[in-house]
């Protein structure tokens, strides 16, 4: 590699580092909380079974499986944008918080569905209600559960964050874009990309695996090892 | 105090109870004996709300009830005086020992935390698992879970406990422990109503005995001369291939 690749590389990090940064961890952070708040709310309406709303839970997520991502950007992006006056910020948080939301909700909706019936049941017989019986039993036990799926949506959402630059969120990926404009050297400068979107995700494996302990610590899958 | 005047439950156009009626008294331990798929279980659900009844009248703590149209808030209120043992323990994995007792204390009863605790170390110190109070359910034997189970319903005082077949899904050396636990709460005056298929506890521990077959109660009577002298043929059929196989 040339002198003049590497001096561009060194320059170019922290001008792609931060919008990574400023904007996908952000993007990605809020995106995230509002897609498991979506996602167990629709799960909860599945599992309860309740009539009309479990139908149209099921309406959302396959509308939202059934279509690409990039699609839904654009839909909200320059579809909706007219009405909306959402910045292209707001539009992403949007669609990939709704997007990811309707993946956990199914992830979810497993994981409670996976904790014993009699776990239930027995909650009545103390004299629970069903919201306590979900709130103290089933959803702590379910999101254990499904919390290497959760991950895994955690870590594929920083990478598809590189998708809103076609909606001209000023993330990582479009700031190598026009920096590779400026030098095209496109080689170095995506792999440049990769390398810190790897540094972001491996950190977050990081995050799983230390949430994952903390987990086991507070019991109920020690069931393998005993 | 309790009471249960014809009870009929059918899963589909599978009838499972035919009509049950049974009488307890405080202090009572009764066993339900009789074949599998008698309707023993369905019973015990049935007066329990687990299932809901066709019909039925259901009289507990001087209130009647209607089985087959008991509202939410009723159910509630009767659960809060009673208690149910299952035959898989049913513990809640995500609590330790302690923890599954007190919940019912402090979340369903909004008893204070330390309250609850002393009632719950109480309780383990009956079934003899005491040093055993942190251990996760995973972390315990069968025959200990079924000991935590039976703490917890005791803990929360009920007028009267449900035992579903509470040694069956034990391994045969763990059935011991259990027993003798249901021994002591048995002398201790608690009301059992207990789904059993342990000959042995039905006969020494229990007062009364209840024989079903096909939905119905066949013949009921108190233990002692029930056992020595059954007077239907069913019954006698029955304890002749129970005891040829011991």
């Amino acid at each position: 590699m040339t002198e003049r690749v590497w001096k561009i590389l060194v320059e170019s990090f922290p001008k792609i580092l931060l919008p990574g940064l400023r904007m996908t961890l952000p993007l990605t952070a809020i995106a995230f909380v509002l897609a498991m708040i979506i996602a167990i709310v629709v799960a909860l309406i599945q599992f309860a079974r309740v009539k009309g709303l479990s139908q149209l839970c099921r309406f959302y997520i396959w509308v939202i499986r059934g279509t690409p991502l990039l699609v839904q950007l654009f839909v909200v992006f320059y579809g909706l944008k007219a009405g909306m006056h959402m910045s292209p910020f707001w539009a992403a948080v949007l669609v990939f918080a709704v997007n990811e939301g309707a993946y956990c909700a199914e992830t979810m909706r497993g994981a409670l569905e996976g904790v014993p019936a009699g776990q239930i049941e027995a909650g009545y017989c103390v004299g629970m209600s069903y919201t306590q019986i979900m709130r103290r039993i089933v959803l702590p036990q379910a999101l254990r559960t499904a919390f290497p799926s959760l991950s895994n949506g955690l870590i594929s959402m920083v990478k598809d964050t590189s998708l809103t630059a076609n909606i001209t969120v000023a993330e990582m990926f479009m700031a190598t874009q026009r920096i590779n404009a400026r030098y095209y050297e496109p080689l170095a400068l995506y792999l440049e990309a990769a390398v810190i979107y790897l540094l972001f995700s491996t950190a977050l494996s990081w995050l799983q695996r230390w949430g994952e302990k903390r987990l086991q610590s507070l019991g109920g899958r020690e069931a393998r090892h005993a | 105090m309790l009471e249960v005047r014809d009870l009929k439950k059918s899963f589909g156009d599978l009838p499972v109870l035919r009509g049950v009626s049974l009488q307890m008294r405080k202090g009572d331990v009764t066993a339900i004996i009789g074949p599998s798929g008698g309707g023993k279980t369905t019973l015990l659900r049935c007066i329990n709300f687990l299932e809901k009844a066709d019909s039925g009248t259901l009289t507990f703590g001087g209130r009647s009830y209607d089985l087959g149209a008991i509202g939410k808030r009723d159910i509630a209120a009767i659960r809060m005086k009673t208690g149910f043992v299952f035959q898989s323990f049913n513990l809640f994995s995500n609590k330790t020992a302690v923890q599954n007792i007190t919940e019912g204390l402090i979340i369903a009863r909004k008893m204070p935390r330390d309250q609850a605790n002393a009632i719950a170390m109480r309780a383990l110190d009956q079934v003899g698992l005491r040093d055993r109070a942190d251990h996760y359910p995973s972390q315990l034997s069968g025959g200990q879970q079924q000991r935590v189970a039976i703490a917890r319903a005791v803990a929360t005082s009920p007028e009267i406990i449900y035992f579903d077949e509470p040694t069956s899904a034990l391994d045969p050396e763990l059935i011991g422990e259990v027993l003798s636990v249901m021994r002591d709460l048995a002398s201790s005056g608690m009301t059992m109503l207990v789904v059993t298929h342990e000959m042995r506890f039905a006969r020494e521990v229990s007062s009364r005995v209840i024989f079903m077959e096909n939905g119905s109660i066949v013949e009921q009577g108190e233990s002692g001369p029930f056992f020595a002298a059954p007077r239907e043929a069913r019954t006698q059929a029955f304890l002749r291939t129970i005891s040829a196989e011991k």
